[in-house]
C-alpha cells in the first residue's frame, strides 16, 4: 500500500523513522507520532511525521498545502514555529517530519470562552509576539485561528500548519491555486477575499477574530462558507464585544475592533504594536470604538458597501519591508540630564524617522533613581515622582505633533537606567533604541555611560544623539 | 551535486573571473555553461581557454546562437553592434577555438534536468522565453523535470501550477529557491557577461541537487575595465556604456 493512502500500522519504518501511532486524521492529511528509527541518535524533542492523504477523489491542489508548508517550515528559525527535521517522498508518496509541540492548545482555551479580560490580552498578545516574529522573517500566515496554535511549556505561542503561508522572496503556490480565496470562513480578511496576499495585517485581522472569540465566545462574522457570506464582513461590522459581555474593559474593545478594521491600515500596522499595547492596557488611547454598543446603521453599511467594490490598497512587496516603515523606536529621557541643545537634537532625530517611518510608533523611557525617603510616605513620593515624570515626558514629545496612537510613556524607579532600557526593548520587539550622549559632568564620567553600555548590549540598532555644541 | 550554471558570458573575462571565484568560494562541485561564451566582450580567447578547461575536466556546456554565428553564417537576425562584435571575434579566433565551438552540443539532459540556451523546443531557432507561453512550449518538448536556460539576459523562474498552468517569480538574489517535487521549473539564470535589468552587477545561478533548491547571485566585478577594453579593441561604444548601465 502506498503511504498516503490508508492509515499506516504502528512500527512502519519510513525514510529513517519508525511510526509510533496515528495522531490525528484531517481532511488533507494524516499526522503520526513517529521516533528516529536510529535509536542511539534520539531526536530532542518528540517527532510529529505529515502525509498528505492521496488516492482516488484527492484534488490535485491537494498537496499544494503540503508542498507550501514544507517550502516555509524550511525557511522558519526560532521558538515560534515547529522546526522541520527532514522531508522525503517514498515510492511517490511524499512525507515530512517535524517537532511536535506537545503543550496546551489554544483550541482548549477557545473552547472556554468567554475569558476573563487580562486572560485574552495575555493569550492574544503571546500570539502577537510569534506572528510578529514571521513576519519578521518574511512569512505571513494567513490561516491563524485557534486550532492551528499550540503553546509551549514556557507560554510561547507557536502557530502551526502552514499550508496557506506565504513566504516574501519566494514564489506564492497558493495564488491562483483555489477558485475560492484561500483562508478559514470565520478569520479570513477582507484584503484576502479581494485576492490581495501581500499584506502581513491580513494576520493581525485573524487575531482579532481570535481576541474577539476568547473574550464573548462568539464568532465576529460567523463561519460562512460561500465567498458572498464572506464578503459580508466587508461592510457590516461584528456586534460590539461590550454588547455582548458588558463587563468588558473598554481598551480591549478598542483593540478587538481595531484589529478588524476593513481597511488594514486602519488596523495596528505590525503584531508588535499589538502585543504592546496588550501588555500596557492603561496606556491604550481609548477612540469611539471603546465605547461603541451597537453596530453600524444602513446608511454606513451602504457607504461601506459602496467603498468595498474598490481594489484594496496595494500593500509593500515584502512582509519585512512592510515591518521596516513601522519600527518601534525606544526613546531614552535622562531626567537628570536636561539640555535643551540635547532635547532638540534628539526630537531632530526624530521628526527625519517620523518623515521615513511613517507607521513608527515612539515610546519614551525615563528611569528615575529610587528615593531614599521612610518607608510609610515613599510609595505616595514615588507614585507622585512618577506622575510628574510621564507629564514631563509627554511635555517632551509635544513639539513632535505625534498622534495619541504613537505615542507611549514609559517610567520607572531604576538606579540601573541602562538595564532598563536594554529589559524593555527585549520584552517590546524594539527596532531601534535613541539615547542621548552623556554630558561633561564630573558626575557623568564616574557613574560612566549609559550610551556605551547600550549600545554595546542591545540587540537592535542604537543611535546615539550629540548636540552640534558638543563638537570641539 | 552542487552546479554554478554560467550563461551569456559574452567575452567578458573580468566577469567570468568573479563568476568563477564566487562560485569557488559557495563550495560548488562543478560548473556549466549555457552557451553564448563570446560575441560583444574584448576577451573570447581568454574566456575560451578557461571554459575549455573547466569542459575538459568534465564541465558541461552547450552552444549559443552568438557562438554559432561566430563559426560563419548570415547575421541577418542581429543587430549592428552585435553583427559588429562577432565579425570581430571570428577574425580573432583560430583553429583551436573553432573546433572546441563547434564540438558544443545543442543541449545536455542530465538525470531529471534540461541544460539549453534558449529553449527546449527546436534550440536551434534561438526563441526567448519571455513568458509563460513560450515556457509552456519549452516544457513541452522535454521530460526534464528543471530546465535551465540562458539566451534572455534577465533572471526568471516559471513553475507549473497543479492544473497545468504556468507562473513566473522575479527570484530574489541570494535567496535559495526551494524546486518541489511536485512542479516543474524553468529558470533563466541570468547573463555574466551582459546584464540588462538596470543591475551591473553579474548575475549567474546555482542548483544544488540534493537541497532540491536554485539561487541566483549577482557579482560586482571590475565594468570599468571590461568597458574600457571594448573601447579599446574598437568594438562598438554602445557594447561598452550597456555593461556600466546593465541595460
Amino acid at each position: 500500500m502506498s503511504l498516503g493512502e490508508g492509515p499506516l500500522p504502528a512500527g512502519t519504518a519510513v525514510g529513517g523513522f519508525r511510526i509510533r501511532g496515528l495522531l490525528h486524521e484531517g481532511g488533507m492529511a494524516r499526522l503520526y507520532a513517529v521516533d528516529a528509527a536510529d535509536a542511539a541518535a534520539p531526536a530532542p524533542f518528540p517527532l510529529l511525521m505529515k502525509v498528505p492523504k492521496l488516492g482516488f477523489g484527492c484534488h490535485p491542489g491537494c498537496l499544494v498545502g503540503f508542498e507550501v508548508e514544507r517550502m516555509i517550515l524550511g525557511r522558519l528559525r526560532g521558538p515560534h514555529a515547529p522546526a522541520l527535521v527532514a522531508s522525503g517522498d517514498e515510492e511517490g508518496a511524499p512525507w515530512l517530519v517535524m517537532e511536535r509541540i506537545e503543550g496546551e492548545a489554544l483550541a482548549d482555551r477557545a473552547a472556554r470562552a468567554p475569558l476573563e479580560a487580562g486572560e485574552v490580552a495575555r493569550l492574544t498578545g503571546a500570539v502577537a509576539a510569534a506572528v510578529h516574529d514571521l513576519h519578521r522573517q518574511n512569512v505571513i500566515h494567513f490561516d491563524l485561528k485557534p486550532a492551528n496554535v499550540l503553546f509551549r511549556a514556557d507560554g510561547t505561542a507557536v502557530p502551526i500548519d502552514f499550508g496557506l503561508a506565504r513566504h516574501g522572496e519566494l514564489p506564492d503556490l497558493v495564488e491562483e491555486e483555489f477558485a475560492l480565496p484561500a483562508g478559514t470562513g470565520a478569520t479570513i480578511s477582507p484584503e484576502q477575499l479581494a485576492g490581495n496576499r501581500r499584506d502581513p495585517r491580513s494576520d493581525l485581522f485573524a487575531l482579532g477574530v481570535i481576541a474577539y472569540q476568547l473574550a464573548t465566545g462568539k464568532l465576529p462574522f460567523g463561519a460562512p462558507t460561500t465567498r458572498g457570506g464572506m464578503r459580508r464582513r466587508l461592510y457590516i461590522d461584528p456586534p460590539p464585544p461590550r454588547a455582548l459581555k458588558p463587563g468588558l474593559p473598554p481598551w480591549l474593545q478598542e483593540v478587538i475592533l481595531r484589529c478588524l478594521e476593513v481597511r488594514p491600515q486602519a488596523r495596528y500596522a505590525t503584531a508588535a504594536q499589538l502585543a504592546h499595547d496588550l501588555a500596557h492596557p492603561e496606556q491604550i488611547p481609548l477612540s469611539l470604538r471603546a465605547g461603541r454598543l451597537h453596530r453600524a446603521g444602513p446608511l454606513a453599511v451602504a457607504r461601506r458597501w459602496l467603498r468595498a467594490l474598490r481594489a484594496p490598497p496595494r500593500a509593500a512587496p515584502t512582509p519585512a519591508l512592510h515591518l521596516s516603515r513601522a519600527p518601534h523606536v525606544l526613546v531614552a529621557i535622562d531626567p537628570g540630564d536636561r539640555r535643551e541643545a540635547l532635547d532638540e537634537a534628539m526630537r531632530t532625530a526624530l521628526r527625519r524617522a517620523l518623515a521615513a517611518e511613517p507607521d513608527l510608533r515612539l515610546t519614551l523611557l525615563a528611569a528615575l533613581p529610587p528615593q531614599p525617603f521612610g518607608e510609610e510616605s515613599a510609595p505616595d513620593i514615588a507614585h507622585g515622582q512618577q506622575t510628574a515624570a510621564r507629564i514631563g515626558l509627554r511635555h517632551w514629545a509635544h513639539p513632535l505633533g505625534l498622534s495619541a496612537e504613537q505615542l507611549r510613556i514609559h517610567v520607572e524607579e531604576n538606579a540601573d537606567a541602562a538595564g532598563a532600557l536594554l529589559d524593555y526593548a527585549a520584552a517590546h520587539h524594539v527596532d531601534r533604541i535613541v539615547i542621548g550622549a552623556r554630558g561633561h559632568s564630573a558626575l557623568r564620567r564616574y557613574l560612566g555611560s549609559v550610551s556605551a553600555r547600550v549600545v554595546a548590549e542591545a540587540a537592535c540598532s542604537v543611535s546615539v544623539v550629540r548636540p552640534p555644541q558638543d563638537h570641539p | 551535486m552542487r552546479t554554478a550554471l554560467l550563461a551569456d558570458i559574452h567575452s567578458n573575462l573580468e566577469a567570468l573571473q568573479a563568476c568563477l571565484a564566487h562560485a569557488r568560494r559557495e563550495g560548488v562541485d562543478r560548473f556549466a555553461f549555457l552557451g553564448d561564451l563570446i560575441g560583444y566582450g574584448a576577451d573570447p580567447l581568454a574566456c575560451l581557454d578557461i571554459i575549455a578547461g573547466l569542459v575538459d575536466a568534465g564541465a558541461p556546456a552547450v552552444l549559443g546562437n552568438h557562438d554559432e554565428a561566430c563559426l560563419g553564417g548570415q547575421l541577418d537576425a542581429m543587430h549592428f553592434a552585435a553583427r559588429d562584435a562577432i565579425y570581430w571575434t571570428r577574425e580573432r579566433l583560430g583553429p583551436h577555438e573553432r573546433a572546441f565551438l563547434a564540438g558544443l552540443p545543442l543541449a545536455v539532459a542530465e538525470t531529471d534536468r534540461l541544460l539549453v540556451h534558449a529553449s527546449a523546443e527546436r534550440p536551434e531557432a534561438w526563441t526567448y522565453i519571455t513568458g509563460p507561453r513560450e515556457a509552456a512550449q519549452a516544457f513541452a518538448a522535454t521530460p526534464a523535470r528543471v530546465v535551465l536556460v540562458g539566451h534572455v539576459h534577465h533572471p526568471q523562474l516559471y513553475f507549473t501550477m497543479p492544473g497545468g498552468a504556468i507562473r513566473d517569480f522575479a527570484p530574489v538574489p541570494g535567496v535559495p529557491l526551494p524546486l518541489s517535487d511536485f512542479r516543474r521549473w524553468l529558470a533563466i539564470v541570468g547573463s555574466v557577461g551582459q546584464p540588462r535589468d538596470g543591475n551591473p552587477a553579474a548575475c549567474y545561478a546555482l542548483h544544488d541537487a540534493g537541497a532540491g533548491t536554485l539561487t541566483h547571485f549577482r557579482v560586482p566585478y571590475d565594468v570599468q575595465a571590461a568597458a574600457r577594453k571594448i573601447l579599446d579593441a574598437g568594438l562598438p561604444e554602445r557594447l561598452a556604456w550597456r555593461l556600466l548601465e546593465g541595460e
